[in-house]
Protein backbone atom coordinates (compact mmCIF):
# COMPACT_ATOMS: atom_id res chain seq x y z
CA UNK A 1 0.00 0.00 0.00
CA UNK A 2 2.56 2.47 1.02
CA UNK A 3 4.73 1.91 -2.29
CA UNK A 4 0.91 2.38 -4.24
CA UNK A 5 0.96 5.74 -2.70
CA UNK A 6 4.03 6.36 -3.22
CA UNK A 7 3.83 5.78 -7.32
CA UNK A 8 0.60 7.91 -7.26
CA UNK A 9 2.41 10.82 -5.33
CA UNK A 10 4.81 11.32 -8.02
CA UNK A 11 2.42 11.10 -10.63
CA UNK A 12 0.79 14.00 -9.14
CA UNK A 13 4.13 15.80 -9.30
CA UNK A 14 5.29 14.41 -12.21
CA UNK A 15 1.96 15.94 -14.68
CA UNK A 16 2.55 19.69 -14.32
CA UNK A 17 6.35 19.43 -13.81
CA UNK A 18 5.76 18.16 -17.72
CA UNK A 19 3.89 20.99 -18.91
CA UNK A 20 6.69 23.46 -17.63
CA UNK A 21 9.35 21.34 -19.81
CA UNK A 22 6.98 21.25 -22.83
CA UNK A 23 7.25 25.10 -22.94
CA UNK A 24 10.82 25.18 -21.90
CA UNK A 25 11.82 22.89 -24.90
CA UNK A 26 9.31 25.35 -26.72
CA UNK A 27 11.95 28.16 -25.60
CA UNK A 28 15.14 26.80 -27.52
CA UNK A 29 13.13 27.16 -30.72
CA UNK A 30 14.67 31.19 -29.82
CA UNK A 31 17.99 30.07 -30.11
CA UNK A 32 18.02 27.10 -32.74
CA UNK A 33 17.66 28.74 -35.89
CA UNK A 34 20.38 31.16 -35.55
CA UNK A 35 22.95 28.44 -34.27
CA UNK A 36 21.70 25.49 -36.73
CA UNK A 37 22.14 28.62 -39.84
CA UNK A 38 25.60 29.46 -37.83
CA UNK A 39 26.71 26.22 -37.65
CA UNK A 40 26.37 25.30 -41.15
CA UNK A 41 27.52 27.62 -43.23
CA UNK A 42 30.06 29.34 -40.74
CA UNK A 43 31.80 27.07 -38.74
CA UNK A 44 31.13 23.41 -40.58
CA UNK A 45 33.01 25.15 -43.90
CA UNK A 46 35.47 26.68 -42.34
CA UNK A 47 36.44 23.22 -40.51
CA UNK A 48 36.07 21.46 -44.24
CA UNK A 49 38.53 23.87 -45.81
CA UNK A 50 40.82 22.57 -43.21
CA UNK A 51 39.91 18.79 -43.39
CA UNK A 52 40.01 19.47 -47.18
CA UNK A 53 43.69 20.24 -47.47
CA UNK A 54 44.44 16.97 -46.97
CA UNK A 55 43.15 15.02 -49.08
CA UNK A 56 43.59 14.41 -52.98
CA UNK A 57 41.67 15.96 -54.89
CA UNK A 58 39.77 14.92 -58.27
CA UNK A 59 37.75 17.98 -59.34
CA UNK A 60 35.08 17.84 -56.91
CA UNK A 61 35.71 14.68 -55.84
CA UNK A 62 37.27 14.01 -52.77
CA UNK A 63 40.02 10.89 -53.54
CA UNK A 64 42.72 9.86 -50.80
CA UNK A 65 43.87 10.93 -47.98
CA UNK A 66 47.43 11.96 -48.42
CA UNK A 67 48.46 14.30 -45.61
CA UNK A 68 50.59 17.10 -45.84
CA UNK A 69 51.40 16.51 -49.73
CA UNK A 70 49.01 19.40 -50.42
CA UNK A 71 51.43 22.07 -48.60
CA UNK A 72 54.39 20.68 -49.22
CA UNK A 73 53.88 20.96 -53.09
CA UNK A 74 52.89 24.18 -52.35
CA UNK A 75 55.79 25.48 -51.05
CA UNK A 76 58.14 23.47 -52.83
CA UNK A 77 57.17 22.62 -56.23
CA UNK A 78 57.18 25.32 -59.29
CA UNK A 79 55.09 27.42 -59.79
CA UNK A 80 53.15 27.16 -56.95
CA UNK A 81 55.85 28.33 -54.91
CA UNK A 82 57.02 31.38 -57.26
CA UNK A 83 52.87 32.00 -57.28
CA UNK A 84 53.24 31.69 -53.45
CA UNK A 85 55.96 34.02 -52.18
CA UNK A 86 55.61 36.29 -54.79
CA UNK A 87 52.10 36.67 -53.83
CA UNK A 88 53.11 36.94 -50.51
CA UNK A 89 55.55 39.70 -50.47
CA UNK A 90 52.80 41.77 -52.44
CA UNK A 91 50.28 41.33 -49.26
CA UNK A 92 53.23 42.65 -47.05
CA UNK A 93 53.79 45.39 -49.14
CA UNK A 94 49.92 45.92 -49.52
CA UNK A 95 50.08 45.95 -45.49
CA UNK A 96 53.09 48.29 -45.01
CA UNK A 97 51.68 50.47 -47.63
CA UNK A 98 48.61 50.86 -45.98
CA UNK A 99 49.72 51.65 -42.47
CA UNK A 100 51.25 54.67 -43.85
CA UNK A 101 48.75 56.04 -46.63
CA UNK A 102 45.75 54.83 -44.66
CA UNK A 103 46.21 54.86 -40.81
CA UNK A 104 49.23 57.19 -40.55
CA UNK A 105 47.42 60.00 -42.41
CA UNK A 106 44.06 59.18 -40.33
CA UNK A 107 45.82 59.37 -37.59
CA UNK A 108 47.04 62.93 -38.47
CA UNK A 109 43.39 63.79 -39.69
CA UNK A 110 41.99 62.68 -36.33
CA UNK A 111 44.43 64.45 -34.29
CA UNK A 112 43.23 67.67 -36.37
CA UNK A 113 39.42 67.10 -36.18
CA UNK A 114 39.52 66.69 -32.41
CA UNK A 115 41.13 69.51 -31.61
CA UNK A 116 39.59 73.30 -31.18
CA UNK A 117 37.48 73.50 -34.88
CA UNK A 118 34.66 74.12 -36.59
CA UNK A 119 32.71 71.68 -38.75
CA UNK A 120 33.55 68.83 -37.17
CA UNK A 121 30.41 66.77 -38.14
CA UNK A 122 30.89 68.27 -41.72
CA UNK A 123 35.14 66.52 -42.18
CA UNK A 124 33.59 63.16 -40.08
CA UNK A 125 31.08 62.70 -42.91
CA UNK A 126 33.14 63.69 -45.58
CA UNK A 127 35.41 61.40 -44.99
CA UNK A 128 33.47 58.42 -44.67
CA UNK A 129 31.43 58.72 -48.02
CA UNK A 130 33.72 56.52 -49.90
CA UNK A 131 33.20 53.69 -47.58
CA UNK A 132 29.46 53.74 -48.45
CA UNK A 133 30.83 52.45 -52.02
CA UNK A 134 31.00 48.76 -53.26
CA UNK A 135 34.57 48.11 -53.54
CA UNK A 136 33.66 46.67 -57.12
CA UNK A 137 32.39 50.37 -58.17
CA UNK A 138 35.88 51.78 -56.85
CA UNK A 139 37.86 49.46 -58.45
CA UNK A 140 36.39 50.00 -61.96
CA UNK A 141 35.94 53.88 -60.91
CA UNK A 142 39.68 54.59 -60.54
CA UNK A 143 40.26 52.39 -63.24
CA UNK A 144 38.83 54.99 -65.44
CA UNK A 145 40.46 57.72 -63.47
CA UNK A 146 43.35 56.37 -63.61
CA UNK A 147 43.37 55.98 -67.71
CA UNK A 148 45.81 56.25 -69.39
CA UNK A 149 44.67 58.67 -72.11
CA UNK A 150 41.55 59.43 -71.19
CA UNK A 151 41.26 59.11 -67.32
CA UNK A 152 41.05 62.04 -65.51
CA UNK A 153 43.84 62.32 -63.44
CA UNK A 154 46.39 62.35 -66.36
CA UNK A 155 44.40 64.54 -68.05
CA UNK A 156 44.30 66.96 -64.91
CA UNK A 157 48.36 66.57 -65.24
CA UNK A 158 48.50 67.55 -68.46
CA UNK A 159 46.67 70.43 -67.92
CA UNK A 160 48.61 71.63 -64.93
CA UNK A 161 51.82 71.47 -67.09
CA UNK A 162 53.28 68.36 -64.94
CA UNK A 163 52.47 66.01 -68.63
CA UNK A 164 56.09 64.15 -67.53
CA UNK A 165 54.42 62.96 -64.27
CA UNK A 166 51.75 61.38 -66.24
CA UNK A 167 51.55 57.47 -66.85
CA UNK A 168 50.17 54.41 -67.47
CA UNK A 169 49.62 54.06 -63.68
CA UNK A 170 48.17 50.79 -63.51
CA UNK A 171 49.88 49.41 -66.96
CA UNK A 172 53.08 49.86 -65.43
CA UNK A 173 54.28 46.78 -62.97
CA UNK A 174 56.50 49.64 -60.98
CA UNK A 175 53.20 51.86 -60.17
CA UNK A 176 50.32 49.47 -60.36
CA UNK A 177 50.85 47.78 -56.91
CA UNK A 178 51.16 50.96 -55.23
CA UNK A 179 48.03 52.96 -57.19
CA UNK A 180 45.87 50.10 -55.54
CA UNK A 181 47.30 50.42 -52.02
CA UNK A 182 46.54 54.19 -52.49
CA UNK A 183 43.38 53.47 -53.91
CA UNK A 184 42.56 50.86 -51.04
CA UNK A 185 43.73 53.85 -48.66
CA UNK A 186 41.03 56.14 -49.96
CA UNK A 187 38.53 54.26 -49.95
CA UNK A 188 39.15 53.20 -46.07
CA UNK A 189 40.58 56.31 -44.95
CA UNK A 190 37.00 57.89 -43.23
CA UNK A 191 36.85 54.45 -41.45
CA UNK A 192 40.22 54.90 -39.66
CA UNK A 193 39.65 58.63 -38.94
CA UNK A 194 36.85 58.01 -37.11
CA UNK A 195 37.82 55.00 -35.32
CA UNK A 196 40.52 56.76 -34.06
CA UNK A 197 38.85 60.31 -32.68
CA UNK A 198 36.54 57.76 -30.67
CA UNK A 199 39.99 56.71 -29.03
CA UNK A 200 40.83 60.29 -28.90
CA UNK A 201 37.87 61.64 -27.20
CA UNK A 202 37.69 59.06 -24.89
CA UNK A 203 40.93 60.68 -23.55
CA UNK A 204 39.54 62.77 -20.59
CA UNK A 205 40.25 66.68 -20.84
CA UNK A 206 41.94 67.04 -17.36
CA UNK A 207 44.74 65.05 -18.12
CA UNK A 208 45.83 67.81 -20.58
CA UNK A 209 45.04 69.97 -18.32
CA UNK A 210 47.47 68.95 -16.10
CA UNK A 211 50.00 68.34 -17.79
CA UNK A 212 49.86 72.20 -19.37
CA UNK A 213 50.37 73.02 -15.61
CA UNK A 214 53.03 71.14 -15.36
CA UNK A 215 54.10 73.12 -18.31
CA UNK A 216 54.69 70.15 -20.91
CA UNK A 217 54.57 71.22 -24.20
CA UNK A 218 52.13 70.16 -26.91
CA UNK A 219 55.26 67.66 -28.63
CA UNK A 220 55.46 65.86 -25.12
CA UNK A 221 52.07 65.76 -24.53
CA UNK A 222 51.45 63.97 -28.00
CA UNK A 223 53.78 61.66 -27.18
CA UNK A 224 53.47 61.09 -23.59
CA UNK A 225 49.43 61.41 -23.23
CA UNK A 226 47.97 61.24 -26.32
CA UNK A 227 49.90 58.04 -28.18
CA UNK A 228 49.75 55.92 -25.30
CA UNK A 229 46.14 56.65 -24.30
CA UNK A 230 44.92 56.35 -27.80
CA UNK A 231 46.96 52.68 -28.59
CA UNK A 232 43.37 50.84 -28.14
CA UNK A 233 42.34 52.41 -31.56
CA UNK A 234 45.37 52.10 -33.08
CA UNK A 235 45.33 48.34 -32.32
CA UNK A 236 42.55 48.08 -33.26
CA UNK A 237 42.67 49.64 -36.67
CA UNK A 238 46.34 47.63 -37.24
CA UNK A 239 44.90 44.33 -36.53
CA UNK A 240 41.53 45.19 -39.00
CA UNK A 241 44.30 46.59 -41.59
CA UNK A 242 46.21 43.17 -41.61
CA UNK A 243 43.50 41.14 -41.88
CA UNK A 244 42.18 43.21 -44.57
CA UNK A 245 45.18 43.25 -46.83
CA UNK A 246 45.82 39.79 -46.66
CA UNK A 247 42.58 38.83 -47.62
CA UNK A 248 42.24 41.60 -50.40
CA UNK A 249 40.70 40.63 -53.54
CA UNK A 250 38.01 42.62 -55.07
CA UNK A 251 39.70 45.76 -55.51
CA UNK A 252 42.64 43.81 -57.64
CA UNK A 253 39.80 41.61 -59.35
CA UNK A 254 37.85 44.56 -60.68
CA UNK A 255 41.39 46.83 -61.45
CA UNK A 256 43.85 44.16 -62.35
CA UNK A 257 41.95 40.86 -62.71
CA UNK A 258 42.29 37.54 -61.75
CA UNK A 259 45.89 37.41 -62.65
CA UNK A 260 46.92 40.21 -60.91
CA UNK A 261 48.19 42.18 -64.03
CA UNK A 262 50.45 43.40 -65.19
CA UNK A 263 53.02 40.83 -65.06
CA UNK A 264 51.72 39.44 -61.80
CA UNK A 265 52.72 42.81 -60.32
CA UNK A 266 49.84 42.87 -58.14
CA UNK A 267 49.10 39.22 -57.85
CA UNK A 268 48.32 38.83 -54.28
CA UNK A 269 47.01 35.42 -52.34
CA UNK A 270 44.04 36.02 -52.16
CA UNK A 271 43.89 36.33 -56.21
CA UNK A 272 46.05 33.14 -56.61
CA UNK A 273 43.76 31.18 -53.80
CA UNK A 274 40.92 32.50 -56.25
CA UNK A 275 42.81 31.24 -59.48
CA UNK A 276 43.18 27.55 -57.70
CA UNK A 277 40.02 27.43 -56.82
CA UNK A 278 37.53 28.21 -59.75
CA UNK A 279 39.99 28.99 -62.60
CA UNK A 280 41.63 25.63 -62.46
CA UNK A 281 45.02 26.37 -62.72
CA UNK A 282 45.82 22.64 -62.57
CA UNK A 283 42.69 20.59 -63.88
CA UNK A 284 41.59 18.28 -60.59
CA UNK A 285 44.55 18.94 -58.45
CA UNK A 286 43.99 22.31 -57.78
CA UNK A 287 40.79 22.35 -55.10
CA UNK A 288 43.53 20.32 -52.50
CA UNK A 289 45.94 23.33 -53.45
CA UNK A 290 43.24 26.16 -53.24
CA UNK A 291 42.04 24.82 -49.35
CA UNK A 292 45.96 24.27 -48.36
CA UNK A 293 46.45 28.00 -49.28
CA UNK A 294 43.12 28.84 -47.47
CA UNK A 295 44.14 26.95 -44.55
CA UNK A 296 47.94 28.79 -44.82
CA UNK A 297 45.97 32.41 -44.94
CA UNK A 298 44.28 31.27 -42.11
CA UNK A 299 46.27 30.36 -40.04
CA UNK A 300 49.12 33.45 -41.18
CA UNK A 301 45.98 36.03 -39.79
CA UNK A 302 45.05 34.01 -37.24
CA UNK A 303 48.62 34.09 -35.20
CA UNK A 304 49.16 37.61 -36.39
CA UNK A 305 46.18 39.10 -35.12
CA UNK A 306 47.24 37.04 -31.85
CA UNK A 307 50.49 38.07 -32.09
CA UNK A 308 49.52 42.04 -32.62
CA UNK A 309 47.06 41.57 -29.39
CA UNK A 310 49.75 40.38 -27.08
CA UNK A 311 52.56 43.09 -28.58
CA UNK A 312 49.70 45.74 -27.74
CA UNK A 313 48.22 44.73 -24.46
CA UNK A 314 51.84 44.50 -23.13
CA UNK A 315 52.38 47.85 -24.13
CA UNK A 316 49.31 48.97 -22.00
CA UNK A 317 50.74 47.84 -18.56
CA UNK A 318 54.00 49.39 -19.14
CA UNK A 319 52.05 52.76 -18.83
CA UNK B 1 50.65 84.48 -35.10
CA UNK B 2 52.01 81.02 -34.78
CA UNK B 3 48.84 79.99 -33.31
CA UNK B 4 46.78 81.76 -36.27
CA UNK B 5 48.62 79.77 -38.63
CA UNK B 6 48.90 76.81 -37.58
CA UNK B 7 44.75 76.99 -37.44
CA UNK B 8 44.79 77.83 -40.99
CA UNK B 9 47.13 75.10 -41.79
CA UNK B 10 44.95 72.50 -40.16
CA UNK B 11 41.66 73.96 -42.12
CA UNK B 12 44.00 73.54 -45.33
CA UNK B 13 44.98 70.14 -44.98
CA UNK B 14 41.28 69.22 -44.04
CA UNK B 15 39.98 70.67 -47.53
CA UNK B 16 41.93 69.32 -49.06
CA UNK B 17 41.60 65.93 -47.63
CA UNK B 18 37.45 66.73 -48.24
CA UNK B 19 38.51 67.33 -51.54
CA UNK B 20 40.16 64.34 -52.17
CA UNK B 21 37.42 62.15 -50.41
CA UNK B 22 34.64 63.79 -52.86
CA UNK B 23 36.21 64.40 -56.04
CA UNK B 24 36.10 61.08 -57.26
CA UNK B 25 32.31 60.41 -56.10
CA UNK B 26 31.31 63.86 -58.33
CA UNK B 27 33.56 63.03 -61.00
CA UNK B 28 31.29 59.97 -61.20
CA UNK B 29 28.00 61.30 -60.93
CA UNK B 30 29.06 63.95 -63.39
CA UNK B 31 30.34 61.79 -65.44
CA UNK B 32 27.22 59.59 -65.56
CA UNK B 33 25.43 62.58 -67.26
CA UNK B 34 27.75 63.25 -70.40
CA UNK B 35 27.90 61.90 -73.81
CA UNK B 36 30.92 59.59 -74.25
CA UNK B 37 32.47 62.32 -76.34
CA UNK B 38 32.28 64.42 -73.54
CA UNK B 39 33.97 62.46 -70.89
CA UNK B 40 36.32 61.80 -73.14
CA UNK B 41 37.51 65.14 -74.75
CA UNK B 42 36.74 66.72 -71.30
CA UNK B 43 37.19 64.39 -68.29
CA UNK B 44 37.32 67.05 -65.37
CA UNK B 45 34.62 69.39 -66.38
CA UNK B 46 31.10 69.54 -65.67
CA UNK B 47 28.29 67.92 -67.97
CA UNK B 48 27.17 70.10 -70.70
CA UNK B 49 23.27 69.01 -69.94
CA UNK B 50 21.59 66.96 -66.80
CA UNK B 51 20.20 64.08 -69.52
CA UNK B 52 19.20 61.18 -68.55
CA UNK B 53 20.09 59.32 -71.69
CA UNK B 54 22.45 57.25 -70.37
CA UNK B 55 20.47 55.57 -67.49
CA UNK B 56 17.70 55.18 -69.98
CA UNK B 57 20.57 53.38 -72.36
CA UNK B 58 22.21 51.28 -69.01
CA UNK B 59 18.08 50.36 -68.48
CA UNK B 60 17.79 48.96 -71.73
CA UNK B 61 21.30 47.92 -73.13
CA UNK B 62 21.09 45.47 -70.09
CA UNK B 63 19.23 43.68 -67.33
CA UNK B 64 19.73 47.11 -64.93
CA UNK B 65 15.89 47.06 -64.04
CA UNK B 66 16.84 43.16 -62.90
CA UNK B 67 20.06 43.26 -61.00
CA UNK B 68 18.44 46.27 -59.31
CA UNK B 69 15.57 44.36 -57.83
CA UNK B 70 17.61 40.85 -57.44
CA UNK B 71 19.70 43.38 -54.76
CA UNK B 72 16.74 44.94 -53.21
CA UNK B 73 15.30 41.56 -52.97
CA UNK B 74 18.50 40.18 -51.69
CA UNK B 75 19.45 42.53 -49.66
CA UNK B 76 15.93 43.01 -47.80
CA UNK B 77 15.45 39.37 -47.01
CA UNK B 78 18.49 39.05 -45.71
CA UNK B 79 18.65 41.97 -43.18
CA UNK B 80 15.03 40.87 -42.07
CA UNK B 81 15.99 37.37 -41.25
CA UNK B 82 19.31 38.40 -39.96
CA UNK B 83 17.31 40.69 -36.96
CA UNK B 84 14.65 38.28 -36.76
CA UNK B 85 16.95 35.55 -36.19
CA UNK B 86 19.63 37.29 -34.32
CA UNK B 87 17.27 39.05 -32.16
CA UNK B 88 15.37 36.08 -30.67
CA UNK B 89 18.56 34.29 -30.45
CA UNK B 90 19.83 37.49 -28.01
CA UNK B 91 16.56 37.70 -25.98
CA UNK B 92 17.48 33.36 -25.20
CA UNK B 93 20.86 34.02 -24.23
CA UNK B 94 20.47 36.91 -22.18
CA UNK B 95 16.93 36.22 -20.65
CA UNK B 96 17.29 32.52 -20.10
CA UNK B 97 19.10 30.98 -17.35
CA UNK B 98 20.49 27.70 -18.89
CA UNK B 99 23.93 27.00 -17.82
CA UNK B 100 25.08 26.40 -21.44
CA UNK B 101 24.13 30.07 -22.76
CA UNK B 102 27.65 32.02 -21.70
CA UNK B 103 29.32 29.22 -24.14
CA UNK B 104 26.90 29.61 -26.79
CA UNK B 105 27.66 33.47 -26.85
CA UNK B 106 31.26 33.32 -26.86
CA UNK B 107 30.82 30.95 -29.99
CA UNK B 108 28.98 33.06 -31.88
CA UNK B 109 31.66 35.53 -31.01
CA UNK B 110 34.52 33.39 -32.63
CA UNK B 111 32.32 34.11 -36.10
CA UNK B 112 33.00 37.34 -35.64
CA UNK B 113 36.51 36.52 -36.48
CA UNK B 114 36.04 34.10 -38.80
CA UNK B 115 37.42 34.65 -42.63
CA UNK B 116 34.85 33.23 -44.69
CA UNK B 117 36.65 34.08 -48.62
CA UNK B 118 38.67 31.03 -47.08
CA UNK B 119 36.04 28.92 -46.55
CA UNK B 120 34.38 29.68 -50.00
CA UNK B 121 35.24 25.95 -51.58
CA UNK B 122 33.34 24.03 -48.76
CA UNK B 123 30.68 26.54 -49.24
CA UNK B 124 30.51 26.19 -52.86
CA UNK B 125 30.27 22.06 -52.39
CA UNK B 126 27.31 22.53 -49.85
CA UNK B 127 25.20 24.84 -52.22
CA UNK B 128 25.90 22.19 -54.56
CA UNK B 129 24.87 19.42 -52.69
CA UNK B 130 21.87 21.61 -51.98
CA UNK B 131 20.81 22.79 -55.54
CA UNK B 132 21.41 26.00 -54.61
CA UNK B 133 24.01 27.10 -56.84
CA UNK B 134 23.00 30.00 -58.94
CA UNK B 135 19.87 30.80 -57.13
CA UNK B 136 19.05 34.23 -54.92
CA UNK B 137 18.26 31.96 -51.85
CA UNK B 138 22.03 30.81 -51.38
CA UNK B 139 22.90 34.48 -51.01
CA UNK B 140 20.23 34.89 -48.65
CA UNK B 141 21.56 32.27 -47.05
CA UNK B 142 25.15 33.00 -46.57
CA UNK B 143 24.47 36.52 -45.78
CA UNK B 144 22.23 35.48 -42.93
CA UNK B 145 24.87 33.04 -41.69
CA UNK B 146 27.87 36.07 -41.91
CA UNK B 147 25.64 38.34 -40.07
CA UNK B 148 24.44 36.45 -37.33
CA UNK B 149 27.40 36.42 -34.83
CA UNK B 150 27.80 40.75 -34.95
CA UNK B 151 23.62 40.70 -34.66
CA UNK B 152 23.84 38.48 -31.75
CA UNK B 153 26.84 40.50 -30.05
CA UNK B 154 24.90 44.20 -30.76
CA UNK B 155 21.53 42.67 -29.39
CA UNK B 156 23.06 40.84 -26.49
CA UNK B 157 24.72 44.09 -25.11
CA UNK B 158 21.39 45.78 -25.59
CA UNK B 159 19.50 43.96 -23.49
CA UNK B 160 22.17 43.82 -20.72
CA UNK B 161 21.50 47.18 -20.38
CA UNK B 162 17.64 46.78 -20.70
CA UNK B 163 15.85 46.04 -16.93
CA UNK B 164 14.62 42.53 -17.01
CA UNK B 165 12.09 44.00 -14.45
CA UNK B 166 9.99 44.48 -17.93
CA UNK B 167 9.78 41.17 -19.01
CA UNK B 168 9.38 39.27 -15.35
CA UNK B 169 6.27 41.86 -15.31
CA UNK B 170 4.38 40.73 -18.85
CA UNK B 171 5.44 37.40 -17.87
CA UNK B 172 3.52 37.95 -14.44
CA UNK B 173 0.06 39.77 -16.54
CA UNK B 174 0.71 35.98 -18.47
CA UNK B 175 2.00 36.71 -21.63
CA UNK B 176 4.59 33.74 -22.95
CA UNK B 177 8.08 34.12 -23.91
CA UNK B 178 7.44 34.75 -27.71
CA UNK B 179 4.58 37.99 -27.07
CA UNK B 180 7.16 38.85 -23.91
CA UNK B 181 9.74 39.42 -26.67
CA UNK B 182 7.27 40.58 -29.60
CA UNK B 183 5.45 43.24 -27.17
CA UNK B 184 7.77 44.46 -25.17
CA UNK B 185 11.48 44.29 -26.17
CA UNK B 186 10.84 44.42 -30.04
CA UNK B 187 9.41 47.77 -29.83
CA UNK B 188 11.94 49.02 -27.32
CA UNK B 189 14.76 47.65 -29.69
CA UNK B 190 14.21 50.20 -32.57
CA UNK B 191 18.14 51.84 -32.36
CA UNK B 192 20.17 48.23 -32.02
CA UNK B 193 17.71 46.94 -34.78
CA UNK B 194 18.75 50.41 -36.86
CA UNK B 195 22.58 49.79 -36.26
CA UNK B 196 22.58 46.53 -37.34
CA UNK B 197 20.27 46.64 -40.33
CA UNK B 198 22.15 49.42 -41.97
CA UNK B 199 25.79 47.53 -41.57
CA UNK B 200 24.29 44.75 -43.10
CA UNK B 201 22.09 46.57 -45.84
CA UNK B 202 25.57 48.51 -46.70
CA UNK B 203 27.74 44.80 -46.43
CA UNK B 204 24.89 42.89 -48.28
CA UNK B 205 23.36 45.52 -50.56
CA UNK B 206 27.86 46.09 -52.01
CA UNK B 207 28.99 42.76 -51.68
CA UNK B 208 30.81 41.55 -55.11
CA UNK B 209 32.43 38.03 -54.02
CA UNK B 210 29.44 35.49 -53.63
CA UNK B 211 27.72 36.95 -56.33
CA UNK B 212 30.78 36.00 -58.37
CA UNK B 213 31.11 32.99 -56.80
CA UNK B 214 27.31 31.58 -56.37
CA UNK B 215 25.54 32.97 -59.82
CA UNK B 216 26.37 31.98 -63.35
CA UNK B 217 23.19 33.61 -65.01
CA UNK B 218 23.52 36.84 -66.11
CA UNK B 219 19.45 37.66 -65.32
CA UNK B 220 19.89 36.75 -61.53
CA UNK B 221 23.05 38.79 -61.19
CA UNK B 222 22.79 41.44 -58.19
CA UNK B 223 24.30 45.12 -59.08
CA UNK B 224 27.77 44.47 -58.04
CA UNK B 225 28.05 41.68 -60.54
CA UNK B 226 26.00 43.34 -63.33
CA UNK B 227 28.60 46.20 -63.13
CA UNK B 228 31.05 43.64 -63.73
CA UNK B 229 29.71 42.08 -67.03
CA UNK B 230 28.58 45.48 -68.11
CA UNK B 231 32.28 46.81 -67.82
CA UNK B 232 33.21 43.64 -70.08
CA UNK B 233 30.87 44.32 -72.76
CA UNK B 234 30.97 47.82 -73.07
CA UNK B 235 34.59 48.50 -71.92
CA UNK B 236 34.62 51.83 -74.79
CA UNK B 237 31.38 53.27 -73.20
CA UNK B 238 32.22 55.60 -70.54
CA UNK B 239 28.97 56.98 -70.40
CA UNK B 240 27.00 53.97 -69.89
CA UNK B 241 30.24 52.35 -67.25
CA UNK B 242 29.88 56.01 -65.17
CA UNK B 243 25.61 55.70 -65.25
CA UNK B 244 26.09 52.34 -64.02
CA UNK B 245 28.67 52.82 -60.96
CA UNK B 246 26.59 55.75 -60.14
CA UNK B 247 23.26 53.68 -60.29
CA UNK B 248 24.79 51.10 -57.81
CA UNK B 249 26.28 53.70 -55.42
CA UNK B 250 23.02 56.17 -55.80
CA UNK B 251 20.64 54.62 -52.85
CA UNK B 252 23.72 54.27 -49.91
CA UNK B 253 24.54 58.27 -50.80
CA UNK B 254 21.27 59.32 -50.46
CA UNK B 255 20.35 56.76 -47.56
CA UNK B 256 23.84 58.34 -45.88
CA UNK B 257 23.04 61.57 -46.27
CA UNK B 258 19.96 61.48 -44.58
CA UNK B 259 20.91 59.56 -41.45
CA UNK B 260 24.51 59.89 -41.92
CA UNK B 261 24.81 60.13 -37.70
CA UNK B 262 23.19 55.94 -37.37
CA UNK B 263 25.49 55.01 -41.00
CA UNK B 264 28.75 56.01 -38.92
CA UNK B 265 27.41 54.56 -35.35
CA UNK B 266 26.33 51.41 -37.11
CA UNK B 267 29.56 50.97 -39.40
CA UNK B 268 31.57 51.90 -36.39
CA UNK B 269 30.40 50.15 -33.24
CA UNK B 270 32.18 46.68 -33.96
CA UNK B 271 35.17 47.77 -33.97
CA UNK B 272 35.22 50.26 -30.79
CA UNK B 273 33.44 48.27 -28.35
Amino acid sequence: MAVLEKSSEVKRQASPRRGVNRSKHLVHLFLLPALVIYVWFQVYPIFSAFLNSFYAWDGLKRGAFIGLDNFVRLFTESPFKEMFFRGFGHNVIFFAGTIVAKLAVAFLLALMINSRIRGKEFFKTVFFLPKLLSVIVVGFLFSLILNPTYGALNTFLKHVGLEEWARPWLGDPDTALYAIILVNSWYGLGFAVLIFLAGLQAIPAEIYDAAKMDGASGLTMLLRITLPLAMPSVMVMTILTFIGSFETFELIFAMQGSQGGPYYSTDVLATYFYRLAFGSVEGGESIGLGSALAVVLFMMISSATAVLLFFFKRKEYEL
Amino acid sequence: MTARFGQFAKYLVLLVFSFLALYPVFLMIASSFKTNLEILTSPLGLPASLSLENYKLVWEKVNFGAYVWNSVYVSGLSVLLILFLSSLAAFYLSRYPFRWNPYVLFFFMLGLMLPMKLAILPLYMIMLQLKLLDTLTSLVILYVAGGIPFAVFVFYGFFKTLPAELDQSARLDGCNGFQVYWKIILPLMKPPLATVGIVHLIGVWNDFFYPLIFLKSEELSTIPLGVLTLFGEYDTEWNLLFASLTLSSLPMIVAFLFASKQFIEGLTSGAIK
